[in-house]
């Protein structure tokens, strides 16, 4: 039973393998294993999410090392929620890339893989060092899955993407050697008992090296100063790829929620809540501009990237409102704006396929051939993404703006939220009668878009409805998991346990 | 010695910065090796600098050095090595279809930052 936490990073690494071994072999074999593996991951990730329901972690010790010592993976009801969104969305996306955009070279399915591996094992890991190499793993299957089916555009974007995110491994690794000059131990569990423990003399000393980590992590997650990179690239990734994408901003949040709430949380003593005063005011700069970006984007593609920095910026302000109930909010609201972005960025390329060489530009054109279809389909995600009842995004923001003292937090978050609401709406129901109902008069000659890419999108957008249906459910387990989250004392003993961990003596104070 | 070191590391981070900086692939991807062999060197030393400590127990008189950081090190290269490789490819590639290796991809030789 222990054993299956490691699963959703050995499975896809084996898969990738496999694909990378039978490089040479048909399209329709590489189809069918890559997307048994990924299919695989559901079940995986609801059989782990059904274990720490109650409220228990799993702890796997790999080389049974002991922790601190050795490296641990640590399964607790967020990771578990992380693994089942991958899943969730890694399936549509593999289901439509598997018609048409995996023949452009021979790897894209074990790259695929290989970016499911990093993803799932950044949220696994309990261990900081572990974080950086699954973050390199993801990134690197990243730059090459953003690159795949070449062009001009992808190359420039590209690019920029590469440079940035090498500069931010650099910092990563800068903030990871000063915590462990000064600590001793990598191990996410141990930093928290350690850095609590930290006398004046080593604070500031490891507050830059938290806030390092906020400047690494905001560059992943999109956050203002440093989003520049995410509309460009996103708008040049073909639409599977830019639909897996969805998550790698999350990827930055989650690990911002991660080690904000754990090492440097309300219990870290000197350092206790170390970033959340330079959150709150980015997380809602970087929604103003974002909805403002949407507001000026001429592609649809490039709308919907800037959607996603705004979805980024919410998580954001409800972390950083340090509270249980708007923590839970923010996860809601996680899972509806990752599945949404993802069934948006798939729609969106099959728009552009029937639009003929205007793609997705938001100006007159011909026609698509199914504006009924289509249209419905991007209606339902506007719906969603805007936060208008019924759909998942009124509830997720609903719970958002009920959780917010008055106050001037209160003035803020509802003045922003919903005037970027009202920004969104504005843009989407342009972007849609730019596309649907400002046509050119042509008859279209695309082809109608064939049933696996369709299913892609329909299984995406499905989870709006889904979530709103099941929002109870949904969001208690989202409660457990902000409450889990704001008590890292049970995570702690998870993984230490009571022992008495003896310490390499390396402090600052015992150099010669 | 301690001095030596961090004023060579603060060095190699500044050049480093200012050739990232710079508006062309080449002295970017120079600015990146550079930044790189900093964060390694600092990684390194991290484990606190020790002449005549060996990094394994039971070999000196008593005294040895953290051999964590060497470890966290060597992987720290090869994946920085990978890194470079990767983007050394990509710019030769966009200098290919771009026709030009300013960063944004300019095609014009008089553009910003030319």
């Amino acid at each position: 039973m222990t054993h299956t936490i490691i699963l959703p990073v050995l499975l896809p690494l084996l898969t990738a393998l496999v694909l990378m071994f039978g490089s040479q072999r048909s399209l329709a074999w590489k189809r069918g294993v890559s997307l048994a593996a990924t299919a695989a991951l559901l079940p995986l990730g609801l059989l782990l999410l059904q274990q720490v329901y109650s409220g228990a972690y799993g702890v796997y010790v790999l080389g049974d090392w002991v922790a601190p010592f050795g490296i641990v993976l640590v399964l607790d009801r967020l990771s578990a929620l992380m693994l089942v969104l991958t899943a969730l969305l890694s399936l549509p996306a593999l289901l439509y890339a598997s018609h048409g955009d995996d023949n452009t070279g021979p790897n894209f399915h074990a790259l695929f893989q290989f970016q499911l591996m990093g993803l799932n094992g950044a949220f696994l890991t309990g261990d900081l060092f572990n974080l950086f190499v699954f973050f390199e793993v993801l990134l690197i299957a990243s730059y090459a899955l953003l690159l795949h089916g070449a062009g001009p555009a992808r190359s420039r974007a590209g690019l920029h993407y590469v440079i940035l995110n090498l500069v931010g491994s650099g910092l990563f690794l800068l903030a990871v050697g000063t915590l462990y000059g000064i600590t001793g131990t990598l191990n996410m569990a141990d930093l928290a008992v350690r850095v609590a423990a930290a006398g004046p003399a080593d604070a500031p000393l490891l507050r830059a090296a938290g806030l390092l980590l906020l400047v690494v992590f905001a560059l992943k997650a999109a956050l203002l100063p440093l989003y520049f990179w995410l509309p460009r690239a996103y708008s040049a990734a073909s639409a599977p790829v830019a639909a897996l994408f969805a998550i790698m901003t999350k990827v930055g949040v989650y690990s911002i929620v991660r080690v904000y709430s754990l090492i440097f949380g309300a219990q870290a003593g000197l350092l206790a809540d170390a970033a959340l005063a330079w959150l709150w005011p980015l997380a809602l700069a970087t929604l103003v501009l974002g909805a403002l970006g949407a507001l000026a984007a001429r592609e649809l593609r490039t709308l919907i990237a800037y959607l996603v920095v705004v979805s980024v910026g919410t998580l954001l302000a409800g972390f950083a409102l340090n509270n249980s109930a708007a923590l839970a909010a923010s996860l809601y609201y996680l899972l509806h704006s990752t599945l949404m972005a993802g069934g948006l960025f798939l729609l969106a390329g099959l728009i552009r396929t029937q639009r003929g060489a205007e793609g997705d530009q938001l100006h007159p054109a011909a026609p698509v051939s199914q504006p009924a279809l289509l249209g419905s389909l991007f209606f339902l995600a506007a719906v969603a993404v805007v936060g208008m009842p019924p759909l998942s995004g009124f509830i997720g923001k609903l719970l958002l703006l009920s959780s917010v003292t008055p106050g001037t937090q209160w003035i803020w978050l509802w003045a922003i939220v919903l005037g970027s609401g009202l920004l969104a709406l504005i843009t989407l129901s342009r972007a849609g009668s730019q596309l649907f109902w400002n046509t050119l008069d042509i008859t279209p000659v695309a082809p109608r878009a064939d049933r696996l890419r369709l299913a892609g999108v329909v299984l995406l957008l499905a989870s709006a409805p889904l979530l709103s249906l099941f929002a109870e459910p949904v969001h208690r387990y989202t409660q457990a998991t902000a409450a889990q989250l704001y008590a890292p004392a049970g995570y702690i003993h998870a993984v230490l346990g009571e022992r008495d961990i003896p310490r390499l003596t390396i402090g600052l104070e015992e150099l010669p | 010695m301690e001095l030596l070191v961090a004023i060579m590391i603060g060095l190699l981070t500044a050049c480093g910065i200012y050739l990232l900086l710079r508006a062309r692939t080449f002295p970017v991807i120079m600015g990146l090796t550079l930044l790189s062999y900093a964060v390694n060197l600092f990684l390194f030393v991290m484990g606190r600098l020790g002449q005549t400590q060996p990094a394994v127990i039971g070999v000196g008189d008593g005294q040895y050095t953290d051999p964590l950081p060497q470890a966290l090190v060597l992987t720290a290269i090869v994946i920085g090595f990978a890194m470079t490789a990767f983007v050394v490819s990509l710019a030769l590639r966009a200098r290919g279809e771009l026709h030009s290796d300013h960063v944004d991809g300019n095609a014009d030789p008089r553009g910003p930052g030319a």
